[in-house]
C-alpha cells in the first residue's frame, strides 16, 4: 500500500479508536441519526410534535377527482325547479370568472338537479335520494361542509390548492405535511400511502400522477408512496425474477455487514441511516404477502363492502385496502377516485360514480366504527371544486352538462373527532354563492391539521425565503363548529 | 432520512456565531446599514494563519483560518484512490476505470501535486464534464421534455437546447457569455443559430394546453415564472415574494417585480430550424424541391385561399377584440391558442403571434405556417368554400410533400414580440387587474443599469453579469461550492436577501466571486481551484467529537461525504457493469419503467428506447413532468416547476428497494458479474479484488472479502437446490460455469451496487 493510502488508514484506525465502543447499538445516535430538516421524535417527527393531543391519529382521504357536482348530491335547491331554462341572473352571477369552455356560451340557463332529495338522519341533512341509498344511513355520523371555496378554476391547479394549498405544483401536500410533523406510528409500512381507484365509468378522467402527492420542499421520505393494485403494490417490492427469499434475505444481509464496516470506518451517521432503510425494505418486502391478501378477510366484509371489492383497484377495493393500511397504522392513506368532471351527460354518468363511492364509503364508516377505529380516523371526502348551476352545452330536463365552479362546493368529514350531523354553510338559491360561514381550502386546510394535533400557525418551513405553511400567508382558522 | 448536516443543529448554530460573526463585525464586507450582500464585493486580503504549510490555495488559507480560529485542526489527506473517485464524480459524474486509478496512482507517487493538476485537467478537458455540469444547470433552468400541467403534451425538441448546454461546459464558454447568450442571444448583433439555441433557457417554463385553459393567464404565469427564475439563479433573490405586495423583507416593492417583468413580457417562444451537423446539406435542396412543388399545387386556387384565409383571420382578430359573443369563434380562437404545435414542443402562443402581424410583415416561414394551420383547422368560416376548393385533397397532397423533406432538427428560443408590449402591475398579484403601466428598469437597491433608451432584454442580461453586479458572482460560486462540497457557503443558496443565510465564509466568498470575474468567468478555472485545494482533499472519516462539535461541517475540517444524486446513481451502476452507452448528446431517451408509472401521465404513453438507448446516462432521461422517471422520483429528482438549487438527498427504504429490485440495477448486478466471471483472473480474491476496484476504487479489506467469499458459497448451495431460479437469476448463462454459481456472483455483484459507499461519493 502506498503513503498516503497508508496515512488514511493510520488516521482511520485513530478515529476508530477516538469513537471506541460506540458502535451501532447505539440508542443516543440512533435517535440523533432519524434525519431530518429538524430535531426528530422518536417516531420520525418532530421534536415537539404533535402541539397539543391529536384526536386524528390516522387520514384516509378520499378524493373526487374532476370536481362532484354539489347541487346534484348534497346542496339542496328545489326553487331551481322553477328556474328551468332561464338565464342564471347577471345578480348572481356578479361577473365572475368563468372557465373558457363555457365563457363563451350565448346563455346560461339554469340546470335544476333532476334528482329527488330528501332528509336524511336526525340531523336532517337533505342528500340525493336516488344515488346514495347506503351513504343515508351515516347522515348523522358525518359532519356536512357545504361552503368550501377555493380560487382556482383548472382541474390541476385546484387539485394542488386543495392537496398542498398552492395552486401551483410543488409544494408538499397534506399527507407528506402529516408524515415530516408527526412521524410513522409503525415499523414495516410507508406512513403516507397513494392508491388511484379505477372508475367504473371512464368517460372523461383526469391524469393523476406523482406531482400530487410529492414531498415539494420537504425530504422525499415524505413524499406519498404509491400503493399500486395491479404490477407491484409498491415500486419494487417484489424480488426480480429467479432471486430466491433466501437469497435475497442473505443479500441484505451481506450489504447491510459491509455497510457496517463502511460506519465504523468514515462513522457518517447517513450509513447507520441506510442500514435502517434495508431493514426496514425487508420488513415491507415482508409484510406485502399479508397485507394484500384479501381471500383472508371474512365473508361478511364482502357483504358489507359489496363484491365489488374483490376487484382489484375497483374503489370498494382500494377502500377495504386503506381500512387494512390504517389498521396498521399508516399514518395518512390518499385515495383518488376519477371521472367527477360531468362537463356533459350528468345523467349517464352520475349514477356510475354514485354507485363506485356509495357503499364502500358506508361500509368504511361502519366497519372503522366496529372495530374501535372510527374515533381516531378521519375520513375526508370531496373533491378540488363544485360545478355551476347554469348548463354547459345542450339542456333537457333529464340531462345536462356543468362547468367548473370555485365559488362553492360540498366536502363531508367523519370520524377522527369531528362533529357527526353538523351542516356547516349554505349557499344561495342557485348554489353559486355562499352566503353563510364561507370556509376557504386554508381554514379546512388548518382545521385537519388540529384533528391532527398541530397548531398549523407554529407548523412552518423555511423555504424560497418565506415559512411555508400548509395554510399560507394569508389568515386561516380552524374552525370549531365542525369539532365534535 | 436526511443527513446530520442538514439539520439545524444548536451546535452549528453557535458555531456560525462564534465564527463569523466577530469578522463580519470588523468590517469585512458589510458597511453599516446596508445588507451584506447588496454591497459589491471586495477583494479580501488573506487572513494570517498557522499552519502555513497546510494551504495548497488561498481557498484554503480563508478555511484554515477560521478552524484554527475555532483551536481545531484539518482532517489528514485522503487517500489517492478516495481522492480520484471523488474527482470523477465531481468533474465527469462517472467513476474512475481500475486502470485511471493505478494510473493516477503511478504518477502520484512521484509528485501528488503534479499528479493531481494532470488528472484534473483531464477530467475538465473531458466530454463527459459537460454532461455532469450541464444537469447541474439544469435543475435550475428547471428543465422538462414536456410541457407540464394536466395534459403535460410532448416537446421533442426541448433536447436541442440541453445540448447547447453540455457544449457550453466543454468549451468553457465564459459565465458572463453562457448567461448573455441564454437571457438574450436572440438580440445580440448578428446573433448565430447556436445563440439563438441558447435562450432554449427561457423555453423550460410550463405551458398549460387544458381545454378551458385562459391562454393569457398561463402567458402570464409564464413571465412571472422567467421574472423569478432569473431572480433565483443569478440573484439569489426571493423576487417573486413581490408578485402580488411588496416584498415584506427585502427592498423590492412590488412595482419593481413588474418593471422586471417587462422585459420579459415582451419575449416570445419560437421554434426555429437548428440543423444538427450534416443536415442542412441534404435539407436545402429538398425544400427548395418543397416550396416549387407547393406553389404549384397552391397556385390554381391561391386568390380564393387568400381571400378565405383573410375572412377567417379577420373573425378570429375580431373575436380577440371582442370576446364572449359567439362561443364557436371564442373557441376557434382558443384552440389555435391551445393546439398549435402540440406535442411537437412548438411555443404554444407562436400561431396567434403571427395572426397577429400584419399580412406584409409575416416571414414566408411565417405565412406557410399560418396557411397550414388555417387549412387543416380553418374550415368553420365557410364550409362550403372548402368543400368546393377541395381544400381537404389539397391538405392530403401537402402531406405527401412533407414527408419527402428530410427532417431537420428544431429548437425552442425566445424572440422579441413584434410590437411592443405594455406592462402593468398587477393589483394584488392578479393579471386581470391591471394598475399602472410599467417601464422595463431593475431593483432600485441593486446597481444601476447603463442603456441609452428603454432597455432591452440584452441591456438586462449585460446588467445581471456585469462586475457590478453585488449578487451575480456571489451566487454562482456558492453554488459551484455547494456541487462539490456539499454545503454551500450560504446555505440557502436561492436567497441571499435579508432573511436568507448568513454566509459560513464571508471572505472566502467574496474572494471566490472577485476571483471569478478577474478570471474573465472561468468556470472551469473555479472548479479547479476548488478541487485542488487542501479543503478538498481532506479525508471524510469523521468521529463522535467531530460529530458532536460541528455535525453540518460548517467549519470544513473534513470533507463532506453525499449521496450520488439520481441520475448519478443509475450511471454508475450502468458504468462499473459496463452496460453504459457513453454517447454525447442528441434526444432524450426512454429507459424500461414499470407500466404502473407509465399509466400515471395524461398520456400514459412511453415509448421504450429500444437497444444501447436504454443505458444512456440519466441527463438524457425524458423528463415527462406529469410522470417524471420512477428511479429517479425515488432519488429525490426535483420538482421540476421552477428552479431547484439544492438537491435534497434522502435516504429511504424504496430507494433500497430500488437498488435491489429494479430492472436496470438487477440488469447491471447481472452484467457485472458476467464481467467479473469473464475478464480477468478465475481465482475468487481476484475477481473480489477487481469488483471492488470497479465498483469503489479501491481495494477489499481482508474482513471484507472474508464475509463474501462465505456469502459465495452459501448463496451457491442454496442455488444449486433450485437451479431453475439460479438460471433466472444468473442471467445470460456463460460457457463453462455452472448456473448457480455465477448466479452467487450476480449476488455478491448486488451486494456491491446496494452499497452506501457506492452510491456516495466520500
Amino acid at each position: 500500500m502506498e503513503a498516503m493510502d497508508e496515512i488514511h488508514v493510520q488516521q482511520t484506525r485513530r478515529a476508530f479508536l477516538e469513537r471506541g465502543t460506540l458502535g451501532l447499538g447505539s440508542i443516543a445516535l440512533g435517535a440523533l441519526l432519524h434525519g431530518g430538516e429538524k430535531p426528530r421524535n422518536p417516531i420520525g417527527g418532530l421534536e415537539g410534535f404533535p402541539h397539543f393531543a391529536p384526536k386524528a391519529k390516522r387520514v384516509i382521504y378520499l378524493h373526487m377527482v374532476g370536481g362532484p357536482a354539489q347541487m346534484d348530491l348534497f346542496d339542496y335547491k328545489p326553487v331551481m325547479q322553477k328556474w328551468y331554462d332561464k338565464d342564471l341572473p347577471d345578480s348572481v352571477r356578479m361577473g365572475q370568472r368563468l372557465t373558457t369552455m363555457t365563457s363563451g356560451q350565448k346563455r346560461f340557463p339554469v340546470a335544476p338537479s333532476k334528482y329527488k332529495f330528501a332528509q336524511k338522519g336526525q340531523c336532517g341533512m337533505w342528500m340525493n335520494d336516488e344515488l346514495l341509498p347506503n351513504l343515508h344511513q351515516c347522515a348523522d355520523d358525518i359532519c356536512w361542509m357545504r361552503s368550501l371555496h377555493t380560487e382556482a378554476i383548472n382541474h390541476e391547479p385546484a387539485i394542488a390548492a386543495m392537496q398542498t394549498g398552492n395552486q401551483i405544483t410543488g409544494r408538499p401536500c397534506l399527507g407528506s405535511w402529516a408524515s415530516y410533523g408527526l412521524g410513522s406510528m409503525n415499523e414495516d409500512l410507508p406512513a403516507f400511502v397513494v392508491m388511484v381507484a379505477t372508475p367504473s365509468n371512464r368517460e372523461q378522467e383526469q391524469a393523476i400522477s406523482s406531482r400530487l402527492w410529492s414531498s415539494g420542499y420537504l425530504s422525499g421520505e415524505h413524499a406519498g408512496v404509491p400503493f399500486r393494485s395491479k404490477g407491484d403494490p409498491i415500486l419494487y417490492i417484489n424480488n426480480p425474477d429467479g432471486v430466491p427469499d433466501a437469497v435475497r434475505q442473505r443479500t441484505i444481509k451481506g450489504i447491510n455487514e459491509m455497510n457496517e464496516l463502511t460506519y465504523q470506518e468514515l462513522g457518517d451517521p447517513e450509513t447507520f441511516t441506510r442500514i435502517r432503510q434495508y431493514e426496514m425494505a425487508a420488513r415491507m418486502q415482508a409484510s406485502m404477502p399479508e397485507l394484500t391478501d384479501l381471500s383472508k378477510e371474512p365473508e361478511h366484509t364482502f357483504k358489507l363492502y359489496g363484491e365489488e371489492a374483490r376487484k382489484p383497484g375497483s374503489f370498494a377495493n382500494v377502500v377495504l385496502m386503506a381500512r387494512r393500511l390504517a389498521e396498521r397504522n399508516v399514518r395518512f392513506i390518499q385515495v383518488y377516485h376519477n371521472n367527477w368532471d360531468h362537463h356533459g351527460n350528468v345523467n349517464g354518468r352520475m349514477p356510475a360514480q354514485c354507485k363506485d363511492v356509495d357503499r364502500p364509503c358506508y361500509a368504511l364508516i361502519n366497519d372503522l366504527k366496529q372495530r374501535g377505529m372510527f374515533e381516531d380516523t378521519l375520513i375526508i371526502w370531496g373533491g378540488e371544486f363544485g360545478r355551476t348551476i347554469y348548463s354547459q352545452g345542450g339542456l333537457s330536463k333529464t340531462n345536462y352538462g356543468r362547468d367548473h365552479h370555485p365559488r362553492c362546493f360540498t366536502m363531508w368529514m367523519a370520524g377522527g373527532g369531528t362533529k357527526g350531523g353538523a351542516i356547516y354553510g349554505e349557499t344561495d338559491d342557485f348554489s353559486y354563492n355562499i352566503v353563510k360561514n364561507p370556509l376557504h381550502i386554508r381554514d379546512f386546510h388548518a382545521t385537519i391539521l388540529h384533528l391532527l394535533g398541530y397548531d398549523h400557525e407554529r407548523f412552518s418551513v423555511k423555504y424560497q425565503g418565506l415559512d411555508q405553511r400548509l395554510t399560507g400567508v394569508e389568515k386561516a382558522k380552524v374552525v370549531k363548529e365542525l369539532l365534535a | 432520512m436526511i443527513a446530520l448536516r442538514h439539520k439545524t443543529a444548536q451546535s452549528a448554530f453557535i458555531i456560525c456565531f462564534m465564527v463569523f460573526l466577530p469578522a463580519y463585525a470588523s468590517g469585512e464586507s458589510a458597511p453599516s446599514g446596508i445588507h451584506w450582500a447588496f454591497v459589491k464585493p471586495q477583494r479580501p486580503s488573506t487572513p494570517p494563519i498557522s499552519n502555513t504549510k497546510w494551504p495548497c490555495n488561498d481557498i484554503d488559507r480563508f478555511v484554515l483560518k477560521q478552524i484554527e480560529d475555532s483551536s481545531l485542526q484539518p482532517s489528514v489527506e485522503t487517500g489517492a484512490r478516495t481522492l480520484i473517485r471523488r474527482l470523477h464524480f465531481d468533474l465527469t459524474g462517472l467513476p474512475p476505470t481500475p486502470a485511471d486509478i493505478s494510473a493516477f496512482e503511478n504518477d502520484s507517487k512521484a509528485d501528488l501535486d503534479s499528479a493531481l493538476e494532470k488528472l484534473v485537467d483531464r477530467l475538465l478537458s473531458s466530454p463527459h464534464f459537460g454532461e455532469k455540469w450541464a444537469r447541474w444547470w439544469m435543475d435550475l433552468a428547471h428543465y422538462g421534455d414536456s410541457d407540464g400541467y394536466l395534459t403535460d403534451q410532448l416537446r421533442p425538441v426541448a433536447w436541442r437546447w440541453r445540448q447547447w448546454v453540455v457544449e457550453a461546459f466543454n468549451r468553457n464558454l465564459p459565465f458572463d457569455r453562457f448567461t448573455i447568450e441564454q437571457l438574450a442571444g436572440d438580440l445580440l448583433p448578428g446573433a448565430t443559430t447556436q445563440q439563438r439555441i441558447a435562450t432554449g433557457f427561457l423555453r423550460n417554463t410550463l405551458s398549460n394546453r387544458e381545454g378551458g385553459a385562459d391562454l393569457e393567464e398561463f402567458r402570464v404565469l409564464q413571465v412571472k415564472d422567467r421574472t423569478s427564475t432569473l431572480g433565483t439563479v443569478w440573484l439569489g433573490l426571493t423576487l417573486q415574494c413581490a408578485e402580488c405586495h411588496d416584498h415584506k423583507h427585502d427592498p423590492f416593492p412590488q412595482e419593481e417585480f413588474y418593471r422586471l417583468y417587462a422585459f420579459f413580457n415582451n419575449a416570445d417562444e419560437l421554434n426555429i430550424n437548428a440543423p444538427l451537423p450534416g443536415e442542412s446539406g441534404k435539407s436545402a435542396p429538398a425544400k427548395i424541391a418543397y416550396d416549387r412543388k407547393r406553389h404549384e399545387l397552391l397556385e390554381p386556387v391561391s386568390d380564393r385561399l387568400e381571400a378565405l384565409q383573410k375572412r377567417w383571420e379577420a373573425k378570429l382578430l375580431d373575436t380577440e377584440n371582442n370576446p364572449g359573443r359567439d362561443h364557436h369563434w371564442d373557441r376557434e380562437l382558443e384552440l389555435l391558442g391551445l393546439i398549435w404545435g402540440g406535442n411537437l414542443g412548438e411555443g404554444q402562443l407562436e400561431g396567434l403571434n403571427i395572426l397577429s402581424k400584419p399580412w406584409t410583415q409575416r416571414t414566408p416561414i411565417e405565412s406557410a405556417r399560418l396557411q397550414d394551420y388555417f387549412l387543416r383547422k380553418g374550415s368553420r368560416i365557410d364550409e362550403k368554400k372548402f368543400k368546393e376548393l377541395r381544400i381537404d385533397e389539397l391538405v392530403e397532397q401537402l402531406g405527401e410533400l412533407e414527408t419527402n423533406l428530410p427532417p431537420i432538427t428544431r429548437a425552442p428560443t425566445i424572440v422579441k414580440h413584434h410590437v411592443y408590449r405594455p406592462t402593468h402591475l398587477h393589483t394584488r398579484g392578479n393579471f386581470r387587474r391591471p394598475g399602472k403601466e410599467m417601464q422595463p428598469a431593475t431593483p432600485g437597491a441593486l446597481h444601476p443599469l447603463q442603456s441609452q433608451g428603454t432597455p432591452n432584454r440584452l441591456a438586462l442580461a449585460r446588467w445581471v453579469i456585469s462586475a457590478d453586479n453585488p449578487l451575480a458572482a456571489r451566487v454562482v460560486v456558492n453554488r459551484l461550492w455547494q456541487e462539490i462540497f456539499g454545503r454551500a457557503l450560504v446555505i440557502t443558496p436561492d436567497d441571499f436577501g435579508i432573511r436568507g443565510a448568513r454566509p459560513s465564509h464571508p471572505g472566502l466568498l467574496d474572494w471566490l466571486a472577485t476571483e471569478f470575474i478577474r478570471r474573465d468567468w472561468d468556470t472551469k478555472a473555479m472548479l479547479r481551484l476548488m478541487v485542488t485545494s487542501a479543503t478538498y482533499r481532506q479525508s471524510a472519516s469523521l468521529t463522535p467529537a467531530s460529530l458532536a462539535r460541528d455535525p453540518d461541517n460548517v467549519l470544513l475540517t473534513r470533507y463532506t461525504r453525499q449521496r450520488l444524486s439520481a441520475e448519478l446513481v443509475r450511471d454508475n451502476a450502468l458504468a462499473v457493469s459496463g452496460l453504459l452507452n457513453r454517447r454525447i448528446g442528441g434526444p432524450s431517451v426512454r429507459p424500461p419503467q414499470p407500466e404502473s408509472v407509465i399509466k400515471e401521465s395524461f398520456s400514459g404513453k412511453w415509448e421504450v428506447s429500444e437497444g444501447p438507448d436504454r443505458h444512456r446516462r440519466g441527463l438524457y432521461t425524458f423528463i415527462q413532468r406529469s410522470a417524471p422517471f420512477a428511479q429517479s422520483v425515488t432519488f429525490d429528482f426535483p420538482d421540476n416547476t421552477r428552479p431547484c438549487t439544492r438537491r435534497i438527498h434522502s435516504n429511504t427504504p424504496l430507494q433500497a428497494l430500488s437498488l435491489l429490485n429494479d430492472p436496470v440495477f438487477f440488469e447491471a448486478a447481472q452484467a457485472l458479474a458476467a464481467r467479473l466471471l469473464q475478464e480477468g483472473s478465475p481465482s475468487t480474491h481476484e475477481r473480489l479484488y477487481r469488483a471492488f476496484f470497479l465498483c469503489l476504487a479501491r481495494a477489499p479489506l481482508p474482513s471484507e472479502t472474508a464475509r463474501l467469499e462465505k456469502y459465495l458459497a452459501a448463496q451457491t448451495d442454496i442455488l444449486r437446490n433450485a437451479p431453475e431460479e439460479a438460471n433466472a437469476m444468473a442471467g445470460k448463462p456463460i460457457e463453462g460455469l455452472h448456473p448457480p454459481v455465477q448466479a452467487a456472483w450476480v449476488g455478491v455483484a448486488s451486494i456491491l451496487l446496494n452499497l452506501d459507499e457506492f452510491v456516495t461519493k466520500q
